[in-house]
């Protein structure tokens, strides 16, 4: 059982909106603080840009965790997208939660390009969470394993 | 054992003693600074340095009023007097005996001595 | 099918030194579509470059896939070269693999492994783009300055003398901000008013600025090149076309006991008042908060001993609206409030003092008229001590976390002040590090030492007592000499931490232009571009930025200056074609798009289309307005048909990412 903990590799999925948590996991990298490799990053214009469809997607696809970063309330380059984000994701998270995924296995986080040490914090945890709660299987689709 | 007694006192304290700038604040703001042979400021620079059997020899420890202003003042939220009560501890500790390591286990087995007593003792005494 | 090419750079050892470039290239050149894969040591050199074109026109690349630094970093330098060699420049994708692999992971193989991950997900990407154009827009040639102080006046003064209107936005009603307060300035001594007052004047002069005092900016709408601002012009109940700037009203009001801001409060004005005598523009205002006539009805005397005939109690605020290309952020900075640092004594003697308030009792034009006098008594002060860092490098909350950065120069300039113009004092000054980089900053401090023998010593002030005599008892360490001293003081002169102007924060949200976690505004790149905010067309100017002094501010004035002329000088801008843009077939006219976008940017039309059974049918379709669009996507997920998608970053493309990453 540890052995499986230990050697559990999530495979993690996470928006970043490209003005202000984009920039934040830049800054992470350039102060050189890491968190684990299984954290994959998509960019995206805006956190509003998200559609459900695509983290539906990332769990059929096998994806253990998703989270989505946007600017902090009242930042949004966009004025209101992260607003957008916010409600589409309380939405979405409570109907996956109803379907079996773990509300802890999805996250929004506002994290500002200046927090590049909130990023690596925040993706630490995150993985962290999910891989206490081991592999999905809850959505995933078999015929999209080869 | 000044090593030792370092990492003790750091936990014991919970300070993070590389968070101090050396303004002196806490120093400054010391009622009892003449009294004392190590002052404020001095016992976050000797932990850090681990100097811990001079400051635990030192009168200084009995001198602190713990009236905490060090603590309040400081800008970087440092805590000295946390130092100042960790040290002592640290000796109150060491003068009663009351201090536990694995390795002193064997030397105290003996057969009146309940192997409760020994588990209770190291549990509370080697934190 | 595309037909892809995959350049791997290892930025010298940033990436190669955690990374195994070559075998991310081999890997990557079996996935479908890659028909070239290679690498590099430094791709974004001539060199990188010259092997990207190469590759395009000897292998006949349809889309890019560059395995480098962030796109933040060199996409638009990739792009530049995919263009020159005859791609559309929309057809490259970057792998950010130094910030978000290289530079965060330790162990090599992990590292290969998400570098090959994230260079798949590029790949599957560009397999869906679509070659976009990019469409143009206008640039409305004139520049907004908001903020009036040395760093927005310097600003229009440059943008200005380069041919372009100018116009600046002042809440207070003179230009000139803090340093119009200021009395001398380190480390060459001039006088603040004397270098600072004729550019103000050369400001209200210059026909291209015009300035808008006691006015704030309320709303701003549009994007580089078309900004379009609402400013409220605060109404002064003086007709400023009339008003002579005389002072006779000022003199004659009854209200006296008005505290005086721009003496900090240390003595009064009237309730119809002139700033100071170099105000710009130099036009009474009437504190409708004092004043008789308008809060009851009685009084009326200013307008009865105004010859020039220019108060008018009727005056209502007036909103004006303005269309600009560029604007520039000065808001400054303020002294933070000392009620968290009772330790000082601040509230409870009237002789410990700010540092700006202490430049006013220094000042020839200050309450004292320039005579160093104790505010308790009016007593020539012999003992002072001054205390730095109040507030700076402070993570315990009181406080801020920053450096202050002008505080041990006006420090040191304060000491040597006094002690030239009163040698009989005795000055020390606390300090927990002296900080001077700067050209003859440090030279400057030493001279305070050396040749003024003001007392430097290192430690910190812990508590001032106010004593019933009205000494002030200061007990503080001296690190060197470790000891406690007790000093009895005339004056104590707290160094306040500066922070950013309360108005920044909505100014920011306004603006839509990031900020830290002090309200600082953020630039573009710390380095690299430092006056231009990450929002295009607007940029940063002062203070606002980061703690700065007056030299530097100026630099940074003139900075943001020359972009602004280089974003005016243009007639025409590229715009970002990665835009929403709607599938007329699928749409259904429900209009929930257009209720999430921020930017009216979608409207709808009614259009005929062919039906299938060969009748035609008027159906309302919204159509994107591709000048305004700036592509956030809201739109794209609010509609219910999926009609509606963002170009270069589509459904289709994300999804393929999703796959990629969720493959392995």
């Amino acid at each position: 059982m540890q052995d499986v903990k230990t050697t559990f590799k999530p495979k993690i999925v996470a928006f970043c909106c490209n003005w202000c948590s984009y920039a934040g996991a830049d800054l992470a990298g350039t102060n050189r603080l890491s968190y684990p490799a299984d954290v994959k990053i998509i960019r995206v214009p805006c956190s509003c840009r998200v559609n459900p469809m695509f983290i539906l997607r990332a769990f059929q696809r096998g994806a253990d965790g998703v989270i989505l970063c946007g600017c902090h309330p009242g930042d949004c380059h966009y004025t209101s997208g992260n607003y957008y984000a916010r409600r589409r994701m309380t939405l979405l998270f409570s109907m996956l939660d109803y379907l079996g995924i773990e509300k802890e296995r999805t996250r929004v986080e506002w994290v500002s390009a200046a927090e590049g040490a909130k990023f690596a914090e925040t993706m630490n945890s995150f993985v962290e969470t999910v891989r206490s709660l081991g592999e999905n299987k809850r959505l995933e689709d078999l015929r999209c394993k080869k | 054992m000044s090593d030792f007694d370092r990492e003790q006192i750091l936990r014991t304290s919970g300070v993070d003693v590389l968070k101090c700038m050396r303004c002196g604040k806490c120093s400054a703001t010391c009622p009892s600074y003449d009294e004392m042979e190590y002052h404020p400021h001095e016992f976050v620079y000797m932990v850090e340095k681990g100097q811990i059997d001079k400051l635990m020899a030192s009168k200084s420890i009995y001198k602190c009023l713990s009236c905490f202003a060090c603590i309040e003042r400081c800008p970087r939220g440092v805590e000295p007097a946390r130092l100042v009560e960790a040290v002592r501890l640290q000796v109150i500790r060491q003068q009663g005996k009351n201090h536990l390591r694995a390795d002193d286990i064997p030397a105290l087995l003996d057969d009146d001595m309940p192997q409760q007593a020994i588990v209770t003792a190291l549990r509370k005494y080697s934190k | 099918m595309q037909r892809i090419g995959v350049f791997v750079c290892w930025c010298g050892s940033n990436i190669a030194g955690t990374v195994d470039v070559a075998a991310v290239a081999e890997a990557l050149s079996h996935e479908p579509g890659v028909v070239y894969s290679t690498n590099y040591q430094y791709m974004c050199s001539e060199a990188g470059q010259n092997i990207i074109k190469d590759a395009i026109k000897e292998q006949q690349l349809t889309g890019v896939v560059i395995c480098s630094c962030s796109p933040r970093m060199h996409e638009a330098t990739f792009r530049k070269t995919a263009a020159a060699a005859g791609l559309n420049p929309y057809m490259v994708e970057i792998a950010n693999i130094r910030e978000q692999c290289s530079w965060i992971h330790k162990d090599m193989p992990t590292a290969t492994e998400k570098a090959i991950i994230l260079g798949r997900a590029a790949i599957a990407k560009v397999q869906l783009n679509a070659p976009l154009i990019a469409g143009e827009s206008p640039v409305t040639k004139r520049a907004l300055v908001i903020g009036g102080g040395i760093a927005g006046i310097q600003t229009a003064l440059d943008i200005a003398e380069a041919g372009f209107e100018v116009d600046i936005v002042e809440k207070q009603p003179t230009i000139g901000g803090k340093m119009t307060q200021l009395d001398k300035t380190f480390p060459t001594l001039d006088c603040a008013a004397c270098i600072l007052t004729p550019k103000m004047v050369d400001c209200a002069q210059n026909e291209n600025i015009n300035i808008f005092a006691y006015s704030e900016v309320q709303e701003v709408k549009g994007f580089v090149g078309n900004f379009t601002a609402k400013i409220k012009k605060k109404a002064r109940f003086v007709d400023p076309n009339k008003c002579t700037g005389c002072g006779e009203c000022t003199e004659k009001c009854p209200m006296k006991k008005i505290p005086n801001e721009f003496n900090l409060g240390m003595d009064n004005r009237r309730a119809i008042y002139i700033p100071f005598a170099q105000a710009v523009p130099k036009i009474a205002t009437i504190d409708p908060d004092h004043c008789n006539m308008l809060k009851n009805g009685k009084c009326g005397l200013c307008a009865k001993v105004c010859g020039a005939g220019a108060i008018d109690y009727k005056q209502k605020d007036e909103i004006v609206e303005r269309q600009y290309g560029a604007i520039v952020v000065a808001t400054g900075y303020n002294p933070i409030k000392l009620d968290k640092f009772d330790e000082f004594g601040y509230s409870l003697s009237p002789d410990v003092v700010t540092s700006l308030e202490f430049e006013r009792l220094t000042n020839a034009a200050g309450p004292t008229s320039g005579t160093l006098l104790r505010p308790s008594d009016g007593k020539h002060p012999h003992t002072l001590v001054f205390v730095q860092c109040v507030g700076s490098r402070d993570t315990s909350g009181c406080g801020k976390p920053y450096c202050s950065k002008i505080c041990c120069m006006y420090t040191a300039k304060h000491a040597m002040l006094v002690r030239e113009k009163y040698p009989d004092t005795e000055v020390y000054v606390f300090y927990i590090d002296v900080r001077t980089p700067g050209k003859n900053f440090d030279e400057f401090y030493r001279r305070a030492v050396e040749e003024y023998g003001v007392h430097y010593i290192k430690g910190m002030v812990g508590k001032v007592a106010p004593r019933a005599d009205g000494k002030l008892m200061v007990q503080a360490s001296d690190l060197i000499s470790n000891e406690q001293l007790h000093i009895e003081a005339d004056m104590v002169v707290l160094a306040a931490a500066i922070e950013p102007d309360k108005t920044a924060r909505s100014l920011g949200t306004m603006l839509t232009a990031s900020m830290d976690t002090n309200d600082f505004f953020t630039e573009a790149h710390p380095k690299l571009r430092p006056v231009e905010s990450p929002t295009a067309g607007i940029f940063l100017s002062g203070v606002c930025q980061g703690p700065k002094d007056i030299p530097e501010t100026v630099s940074q004035a003139s900075a943001a200056a020359a972009k602004v002329i280089g974003l005016l000088a243009k007639n025409k801008l590229t715009g970002n074609p990665c835009v929403a843009t709607s599938d007329e077939m699928m749409c259904n006219g429900c209009s929930s798009c257009e209720k999430v976008c921020p930017y009216g940017a979608i409207t709808y039309q009614d259009k005929e289309f062919r039906m299938p059974d060969r009748t035609v049918a008027i159906r309302r379709v919204a159509s994107v307005n591709e000048a305004v669009c700036q592509g956030c996507g809201a739109c794209t997920v609010a509609c219910p048909s999926g009609a509606m998608d963002l170009k270069g970053f589509s459904n289709s493309q994300i999804m393929a990412e999703v796959d990629a990453i969720c493959k392995m």
